[in-house]
């Protein structure tokens, strides 16, 4: 099993390197360069090789790139372009309120899903079925950012049961933790329990259906018994599977909700530093993200081997 | 064929005869979710192609003394915060996203379906390549590229759209090549290059019909991912350049004016739940349509 993690971990890591490096690759050959954005109005041409000095632009790409990469693995990501931060602290200190975000959001899609999925599964086609079915194939269309624009004007501004916008750390107590993360969790949320519940429910159907499972019943255990001992396990693979690829696409959601609820957050960081091209926090962003989404995609990998002992060869 | 059966909407069709093309179409027109989500597309595009003739105002037009006014007979949709007709502003948005999503389920298509074919019919060192890269490409988060790409190329709808489309294309590109690989070893391709055609004319007349099929649901997927892209990108000031209307700018507007003017959120959510839904269930469409074919 241990074997099996550190081959998984080998195969992704190249990711960590490749990614940054195409986002240089294309600042590099892109129109446009960053210091004319930063020299203000008529800048002189010797003002603008100055900037172009400062910042490093004016060397080869691939020494940036390795200069950068040596810095990354020494934990420093550079100084931003705008702000005069360092980047690593800017980053780290907003990326707990986006991780706080997603992590609420996958829980609420984990929980909402599962539950949904397995209450549908002990009548097939019956009534809770069918809208379960129903509701989640249509839950899937709605925008993320625009439920979370619906929830807040509704509880948070018309019916006030949530508090005003905004973000509170753990270390204030759970409770106001989760109170400012519930909306915006729900509307992150929405998406990815009702490809859960879609996705378990299928998989539920056919694991239902194979000869373990009539076994099961036939020595006399009840429907829930059978659906929570035996099904659930077998039936989970392709459900990890679907949550690993939404943990990237809740991660991106969570820029758009971060906005809307005015959470501290990454989302807002890397808006602005795209609009004043503020390349260091981008990378910075970039490796965050996709460092985020390596190990979520590793832990799917090695939670084959749990769920189907047969992958880990 | 299990997965058939726990469908979860069961659908009592039987086989039917005929060519591919038509009984695929025939069974996507006894769908009434199909034909109701492929009328409302239709529409959508005939309004937006004749924006200028439906819309009841100038979607620009701005009258400050009617600002962020709920819905009235002058105003079907109420105004937003510069007194800008709401309704005619969602029309001229449905120009917007649809232009938007053909750029970028587009842009996909003619990068993913050609590398699809070569990697699967080519095989060798290039299938290793471009497998990888496409594979790296599917592990990045999209927005997180999409937004780099904007920061790379500047804000604007055709950079927002490009970066999308880019970041479909392995989605093309993969059920391209696997299509290839399920018939690169039949008979009937053997019996072309054995007769000695080109392998240009291999691909076109006797690969290329069997992959366009699943093609054309990935692309009807693609289509309604693009619209939700669009709109998020635009909602971040990415996309659109104001005074220019999309659905997701619009939203932005409600977002920051969600105290006075609660309505104006839905006029723009609702469309593009819509949108992205039709575009799903045509997809949903095709799929049943081609699992029927193929069971044949």
């Amino acid at each position: 099993m241990l074997r099996f993690a550190g081959k998984r971990l080998l195969a992704a890591v190249p990711l960590l390197f490749i990614v940054p490096f195409l986002v240089f690759a294309l600042i590099n050959f892109a129109p446009g360069d960053p210091a004319y954005a930063l020299a203000g109005d008529n800048p002189t041409p010797e003002r603008i090789a100055m900037i172009r000095h400062n910042l490093g632009l004016d060397e080869p790409m691939f020494a940036r790139y390795g200069q950068w990469v040596w810095s990354a693995m020494h934990g420093d990501l550079g100084v931003s372009f705008i702000a005069d931060q360092n980047v690593t602290d800017l980053i780290l200190r907003r990326a707990s309120t986006t991780v706080s975000l997603v992590v609420v959001a996958m829980v609420i899609a984990v929980v909402f899903g599962m539950l949904f999925a397995i209450l549908a599964s002990l009548r097939p086609n019956g009534i809770f079925d069918r809208i379960v079915n129903w509701v989640s194939s249509i839950a899937i269309a709605v925008p993320a950012f625009w439920f979370g624009i619906v929830l807040a004007s509704l509880f948070t501004v018309s019916l006030r049961l949530f508090p005003a916008f905004g973000y509170r750390p753990l270390a204030d107590g759970f409770g106001t933790w989760l109170s400012f993360l519930v909306l915006p969790g729900l509307a992150l949320g929405l998406l990815p329990a009702a490809e859960v519940a879609l996705q378990l429910r299928s998989s539920l159907g056919t694991v239902l259906k194979s000869d373990y499972i009539l076994n099961a019943e036939a020595r006399g255990l009840s429907r829930l018994s059978v659906v929570l001992k035996h099904a659930l396990k077998n039936a989970a693979v392709p459900v990890v599977t679907v949550l690993g690829f939404r943990v990237s696409e809740v991660l991106a959601g969570s820029v758009t909700l971060e906005i809307i609820y005015n959470m501290p957050g990454l989302g807002r960081l890397a808006v602005d530093s795209v609009l004043a091209r503020d390349v260091p926090v981008l990378l910075g962003f970039v490796l965050f993200s996709t460092t985020i989404v390596v190990l979520v995609n590793l832990l799917v990998d090695i939670s084959y081997g749990y769920f189907n002992p047969k992958v880990r060869t | 064929m299990t997965a058939t059966t726990v469908a979860p909407t069961p659908s009592a069709d039987q086989p039917e005869g005929g060519a591919v093309e038509t009984s695929l179409l025939r069974g996507m027109l006894r769908r009434t979710t199909t034909v109701v989500a492929g009328g409302f597309l239709l529409l959508l595009i005939v309004v937006a192609i004749l924006a200028p003739v439906v819309a009841p105002h100038d979607p620009n037009a701005q009258d400050v003394l009617n600002r962020l006014r709920p819905p009235s007979g002058e105003h079907l949709l109420g105004t937003d915060d510069y007194g800008r007709d709401v309704l005619s502003r969602i029309i001229f948005g449905a120009r917007v996203s649809l232009v938007a999503a053909v750029q970028a389920a587009g842009l996909a298509l003619v990068i993913g379906l050609p590398l699809g074919i070569i990697a699967g019919y080519v095989r060798g060192w290039l299938e290793v390549v471009l497998v990888r890269v496409m594979d790296a490409m599917m592990s990045t988060p999209s927005l997180v590229l999409a937004i780099t790409i904007v920061a790379v190329l500047g804000p604007g709808i055709t950079n927002a759209m490009l970066a999308i489309g880019l970041i479909m294309s392995p989605r093309f590109f993969r059920v391209a090549r696997a299509s290839t690989m399920n018939v690169r070893h039949e008979t009937y391709i053997e019996a072309s290059i054995a007769l000695g055609c080109t392998g240009t004319r291999t691909v076109v007349r006797h690969i290329l019909p069997n992959v366009l099929p699943p093609i054309v649901l990935v692309t009807s997927v693609s289509l309604g991912a693009a619209v939700a892209a669009e709109s998020s990108l635009s909602f971040l000031g990415l996309g659109v350049k104001p005074p220019a209307a999309s659905w997701g700018s619009m939203l932005t507007t409600a977002a920051a004016n969600m105290d006075t003017a609660p309505f104006m959120a839905w006029p723009p959510g609702v469309m593009i739940f819509l949108t992205v839904l039709s575009f799903t269930y045509l997809g949903d469409g095709v799929r049943r349509g081609l699992t029927r074919t193929r069971a044949e």
